[in-house]
Order: C-alpha cells, then sequence, then structure tokens
C-alpha cells in the first residue's frame, strides 16, 4: 500500500482501516486469479477432449461429437465417438487427474520438489510387475494391468513396512522409495536383457505409457477408483494444508503430523497405482503438473485441483499430438510426447524471467 | 520452495564453526575410516582378480601380475580380463561416488544422484543416435558418444537453469535436470520403440557393467577421472559453505556462483568418464554419501574423500558378487549394484531418526 504523504492515515483506527482493505484486496486478487486459471485450464481441457473426439478418419463436427456425446444415435458419428475415440479420451482424462494429484499430494507432504511416482519407486514396482507379466508370463491387456497394480502396490506397502516407525517422515519415505526404486529398476533391465527383442520393445512400449489399449472396462475401472480416492484426498486436503506450515504449527493446531503424512502418501500412493496399471507409468505428468499448476497461481497455495487439471491437459494434449501430428506410422505413444514437450516447457518456465519459486 | 529443500536438507548444515574438539573428533573419525576403506577396497579389488567364471589363487593372480608365464591361462586371465575389469571398477565406481557426494551438497537435496543433472539421459540419447544413425557398435565406439552427450546435457542443464531471476538455485538446477532427463528419454524412447536392431544393443548397455571395456577406454577417460577428482577433493570447504544456505555462505564470503560451477564442473568430468566408461549406475552415486555420512558426519571435505572410497567397493563388490551368483554366466553390476545398496540405503535411512541430508 503506498499512499502518497498527504494522504496518509494519521489515527490508529484509519490505519487499521486501510490495513484491512489492503487486506481484502490482495485477498480478492489472489481469489480472482485462482478463479481465472482454474476456468481457463477447464477449457482448455475441454476443447482438448472435444479436438480429440473430432478428429481421426472420420472426421466430424462439433456437434456431431456433442450429439453423440449427449446420447444420440446417429449411425457413424455415435459408434466413431462412444465406441472408438471417448475411451481413449475418458482414459486420458482420468490418468491426468490421478497423476496430478499424486504428483501434487507427492511433491507437498514430501516437501521434495523431485518427488514424484517415477522417483519413489511406484512406477517402477508397476513397471517391474507388467514386464514380468509380458515377458516372463506372455500376458496382455488386463493381466498386464493387474501385475503393474500388484506391483506397485507392493511397494508401496513395503515402502510402508521399512519408512513408517512409529511415525512417517518425508525424507525416510523418500530415500527408501529411491532404493526400491533403483532395484526394480534392475529387475526390469535383468528381464529386458535375457528376453527377445520383439518382446523387450513391447515391454518398452508399456514402460512409456500408452492409451491405445483404452476399452470401457478399462475405463469404468479406473473411474471407479478415483471415485474412492479423490474425494479422500478433498477431505485430507485442509490438514495437508495446516501441515505445509510446519509439524510443530500443525501439531498446536490440534493436527496429527504423522498421521496426515501417512494418509496423504497412502492416497497419493494408491492414485499413482491405478493410474499407471490402466496407461503405463506416462512419463513425467505427475512430475511436473503441479509445479506448473502452482506457478500458474504463483501464491504458494497447494493448488490440487490445477495440478488435476494441468494433468488432464498434459495427458490429452500430448495424445491428441501423438495420434495426428505426428506419422501414423510411428505410432508414438503418449508418454513420448508428455516428455517431449513437457520437459522444454518446464525448463522455459524455470528459464523465463516470469518464473517464481513455488 | 526453496526452503522446503532446505528443510529436506536439514541437517547437512552443521554449526558454523564447529567447535575445536568437534573437529579433531570428525577428523580423527576420518582418518580411520580411510584407512579402513582402503583395506577394505584392496580386498576387494584382489576377490576381483581372484574370483570369476574360474577361480585363482592369491599366489597366482600375484605370478600374473607381476611374473607372468607366456601360455599360462591363469596368468593371461588375469592380464587381460580380470584387471582391466578391476581398473574399470575402480576408476568408475570413484568417479561415481565422488560426483554423487557433490551434486547431494550442491543441490543440498540428499536424493539427488549423478543422473540428475541429465548426464546419464543425454548420454544414453548420445548412445542410442550413435548406434541407430552411425552403426556403432562398440564399447570403445560407445565412449565418446557417452561423453559428449553427457557434457551437452551438463550445458544445456547448467545454462538454461541459469537464465530467469537469481541465478542457479539448487531447486532450479534440479527441476531443469529432471526435465531434460524427461525430454531426452523421450527422444532416446522413440528411436528404440521404432528400430529394434538399437534396442537390442542398447539394452545391453543401459543396464551398467564392467565387462569388456577395453584398457585403452580407461587410458582415455584417466585425465578427466584424475582432475574431476582433484577438483572434488578441493571443494569440500565450498561445499560446507553452501550447505549453509546460499545467503550464509555469502556472507562467510564465499562466491557462491563461482563455488558452484566449480562442483558442477567436477562432475560433469566424473559422470561423464563414468557413464562412457561403464554406462549409466546411478544408485551408487546416490547410496555411497548417505553410508558416507554415517561414517564422518556432514563435512564434505571427508565426504567427498571416503564417497570417492566407498564408490569402488560397492562397484566391485557388486561386479564380483554378478560373477558369483549365476556361474559360469555373470549378472552386470549395474543390475547387482541395486539388490546390494537398496538394503544399505534403507539401513542408513531407518537408522536416523533426524534428517541427514
Amino acid at each position: 500500500m503506498s499512499a502518497s504523504p498527504g494522504l496518509l492515515p494519521t489515527t490508529p483506527a484509519e490505519r487499521l482501516d486501510v490495513a484491512a482493505r489492503g487486506l481484502l484486496a490482495n485477498r480478492r486478487h489472489r481469489r480472482a486469479r485462482r478463479t481465472g486459471v482454474t476456468l481457463g485450464l477447464l477449457a482448455v481441457a475441454v476443447a482438448l477432449c472435444l479436438t480429440s473426439l473430432m478428429m481421426g478418419d472420420y472426421p466430424l463436427s462439433v456437434g456431431q461429437v456433442l450429439a453423440a456425446v449427449a446420447g444420440s444415435d446417429e449411425a457413424p458419428a455415435a459408434f466413431v465417438v462412444t465406441e472408438l475415440r471417448l475411451p481413449r479420451v475418458a482414459l486420458g482424462v482420468l490418468v491426468g487427474i490421478a497423476f496430478g494429484i499424486a504428483g501434487a499430494l507427492f511433491q507437498s507432504v514430501l516437501r521434495n520438489p523431485l518427488a514424484s511416482p517415477d522417483v519413489i519407486g511406484i512406477s517402477q514396482g508397476a513397471s517391474a510387475g507388467a514386464v514380468a507379466a509380458i515377458l516372463v508370463g506372455g500376458a496382455t491387456g488386463a493381466v498386464v494391468s493387474l501385475s503393474a497394480l500388484v506391483g506397485g502396490a507392493a511397494v508401496g506397502l513395503l515402502l510402508y513396512a521399512v519408512a513408517w516407525r512409529g511415525g512417517m517422515t518425508g525424507h525416510r519415505f523418500v530415500l527408501a522409495g529411491i532404493g526400491v526404486a533403483y532395484v526394480c529398476s534392475s529387475v526390469v533391465g535383468y528381464l529386458l536383457t535375457r528376453s527377445e527383442v520383439q518382446q523387450a520393445q513391447s515391454a518398452l512400449l508399456w514402460m512409456t505409457g500408452s492409451l491405445a489399449q483404452a476399452d470401457w472396462s478399462l475405463v469404468r475401472s479406473l473411474a471407479l477408483a478415483l471415485v474412492v480416492l479423490v474425494p479422500l484426498v478433498a477431505a485430507v486436503a485442509r490438514a495437508l494444508d495446516v501441515l505445509l506450515l510446519g509439524d510443530d504449527q500443525a501439531r498446536s493446531l490440534g493436527r496429527r503430523p504423522d498421521l496426515t503424512r501417512g494418509l496423504v502418501i497412502a492416497l497419493g500412493v494408491g492414485l499413482a497405482c491405478v493410474a499407471t496399471a490402466a496407461a503405463g507409468p506416462v512419463a513425467f505428468v505427475a512430475f511436473t503438473a503441479a509445479p506448473i499448476a502452482r506457478r500458474m497461481l504463483g501464491d504458494g497455495t497447494l493448488a490440487l485441483l490445477q495440478a488435476a487439471l494441468v494433468g488432464v491437459v498434459l495427458v490429452v494434449g500430448a495424445d491428441l499430438v501423438a495420434q495426428h501430428l505426428l506419422p501414423a506410422d510411428m505410432a508414438v505413444p503418449v508418454g513420448v510426447v508428455t516428455g517431449a514437450v513437457g520437459g522444454p516447457y518446464l525448463i522455459w518456465l524455470m528459464a523465463s524471467g516470469r518464473a517464481r519459486a513455488a | 520452495m526453496s526452503s522446503l529443500l532446505d528443510r529436506a536438507a536439514g541437517a547437512s548444515a552443521g554449526p558454523p564453526s564447529p567447535p575445536a574438539a568437534v573437529r579433531t573428533t570428525g577428523s580423527s573419525r576420518g582418518v580411520v575410516s580411510v584407512l579402513v576403506l582402503l583395506v577394505l577396497l584392496a580386498l576387494v579389488a584382489l576377490a576381483s582378480l581372484m574370483w570369476g567364471a574360474r577361480d585363482i589363487s592369491a599366489a597366482q593372480v600375484w605370478a600374473g601380475l607381476f611374473s607372468p608365464v607366456a601360455g599360462d591361462n591363469d596368468h593371461s586371465v588375469v592380464r587381460d580380463l580380470r584387471v582391466p575389469r578391476t581398473l574399470v571398477g575402480l576408476v568408475g565406481g570413484a568417479a561415481l561416488g565422488a560426483a554423487g557426494a557433490l551434486l547431494q551438497g550442491v543441490t543440498r537435496n540428499p536424493i539427488a544422484d549423478p543422473g540428475l543433472l541429465g548426464i546419464n539421459a543425454g548420454a544414453s540419447l548420445a548412445v542410442v543416435t550413435a548406434i541407430s544413425a552411425l552403426g556403432v557398435s562398440s564399447v570403445a565406439g560407445y565412449l565418446w558418444f557417452g561423453f559428449a552427450g553427457a557434457a551437452i546435457a551438463a550445458v544445456v542443464v547448467y545454462g538454461a537453469a541459469s537464465l530467469g531471476w537469481e541465478g542457479v538455485t539448487p531447486i532450479k538446477l534440479a527441476l531443469v535436470g529432471a526435465a531434460f532427463t524427461a525430454t531426452a528419454t523421450s527422444l532416446s524412447s522413440v528411436v528404440l520403440l521404432t528400430d529394434r536392431r538399437t534396442l537390442g544393443e542398447y539394452r545391453f548397455w543401459q543396464v551398467g557393467s564392467l565387462a569388456n571395456r577395453p584398457l585403452d577406454v580407461l587410458v582415455a577417460v584417466l585425465p578427466f577421472v584424475a582432475v574431476g577428482l582433484l577438483l572434488a577433493l578441493a571443494s569440500g570447504r565450498v561445499l560446507n559453505a553452501l550447505a549453509l544456505g546460499d545467503d550464509v555462505a555469502r556472507g562467510l564470503g564465499q562466491d557462491v556462483a563461482r563455488g558452484r560451477l566449480l562442483v558442477v564442473t567436477a562432475v560433469v568430468l566424473l559422470c561423464g568418464s563414468a557413464v562412457a566408461l561403464v554406462g549409466p549406475i546411478a544408485f551408487i552415486g546416490l547410496v555411497v554419501p548417505h553410508l558416507a555420512r554415517v561414517l564422518v558426519g556432514p563435512d564434505y571435505r571427508w565426504l567427498v574423500a571416503l564417497s570417492a572410497l566407498l564408490g569402488p567397493v560397492l562397484l566391485l563388490a557388486a561386479d564380483v558378487v554378478g560373477r558369483l551368483v549365476v556361474r559360469p554366466g555373470e549378472l552386470e553390476a549395474g543390475l547387482v549394484v541395486a539388490v546390494l545398496g537398496a538394503p544399505v540405503l534403507i539401513a542408513v535411512v531407518r537408522r536416523s531418526r533426524t534428517v541427514a541430508a
């Protein structure tokens, strides 16, 4: 609040009034920015979804797409949208939400900007499970997803077993997770070097992350998992906000930091596991969604909703690029694009002067 | 967020000027640890010369080294296979261990590993390109590509991190490095998913191994490693200052930007050489500094030296174990390192109630 000298408040009451107004204005400004960013992200996400539904070998208009989604059964359009394109887009949306939130949870609760499912072993555990199923068992489809889920969950449980000692500190969890991640990577490396090249390639494809395997049963399973997990995240979000003030502060406000942390990590592990099982460890989404969302808001808050939206934009947008902008015969999986586009974008965010420490 | 990082780094920030008594205990522990590790290193190196697909007695190893008989199988195995392999393990392990300690110090992040600056991903991308586009197919051929890829990655990451407001900060370095890694890995994946022949060769390089590294490859990287190690040993004081946070370090008269550049240069030399020599085995650089911290505490002057000794101990031990578990075949050292190192890391982490960066 800078005022010209003549207008400086003189009495204590006036000063208090000015300060209060300043505070309110600041809060209003932040709230407006928050709303703006959220609506903007939502609009981009919806636009990307619609574009994905419209584009393809059989191009459709916006009207046809909307009608088909709304339930019209006009012959070719309805089939193309609901059977071919919608499952893939829906899977992209769900995976984006799950990875976006999981990354935001890990990074804030573990107090380390490098923490994400790919760093703490969840992705590697899921990869080890899936790659073993592909290379040893010759499995495909749902069996691979299930093995990935088992692998990721096993790593999560193992980490609780070794890192929980009358409470959970982020430091113990992250480091134990990295150790486990390297062991799982070794297992994957071993399997990859002891298999046929052709099979190794399909395992690698899974590990890059892809939406091509989308069908309604997969989408339904993932949606069911998110319907359970996301409301729980919303329920602990407030406690997590308090936790960001530090353990002592949180305790003095009547929270139990260790318990909150344990719960939040469990939710993050759960989200990362189900998303990875459905689409593979789509590179970089969980890592980058939260930093991008936080820099957009610029107010140092948790930004869970915004991180989820950034996740959706990243996955759906990357899949759009992978499917339609790159040569079709390359059949590039979505994970390649999220890494190849998300990486430079984050670098640009860091390097451009406007970036602020989140 | 840098304050979050600092908190994660926690106890690495020792008291600014430790009382004399503490300092003596620290260095006497350091001296003892160095001596013990040297003995351990000698033992592991001896084991690496003796054990493998065929076991060779210590006496035969000695004879093979110092009075070789032409035509003696044992002697030629020792001289032509085991000695290069052991030397590669010593040099690669020392480079990775020291680089890990440097990186954890300069980023103030206990989960930093030598892959953090994008070095491994850059080297991998270069090797993939070399195999796919140029048809390179020998370890000696990979060497310069790996090294060049590592150097380019480091320059790009450091350059990008130094743009923008407030210059290079630990957090920017870490995030830009991770972002670069994601980009380079994605580009590698594109090649590997479309080119089966390249995947067939790359997957063996990618796990990391000490086998079949010709001695001239070692000789080629030795100068880089030597300079890197000298820089690393010289940067202990800088890292101790940086551990207190940039502001305090500046207040103590440390030129923060220059100190950071010195450390990163050492890291590039060490990691670039190591990844060219043995492949991207980043885990050594992650686990070894944590173990060293248990031995000598947070003083980087000792941490770097101990990490440079612990690195080869772990790498050679992994290599020997890899040779013994599936005889007459073998497991690559890069695979075994994680299996040996992870329990150690977890034990160290569980042991510390407080945060040890």
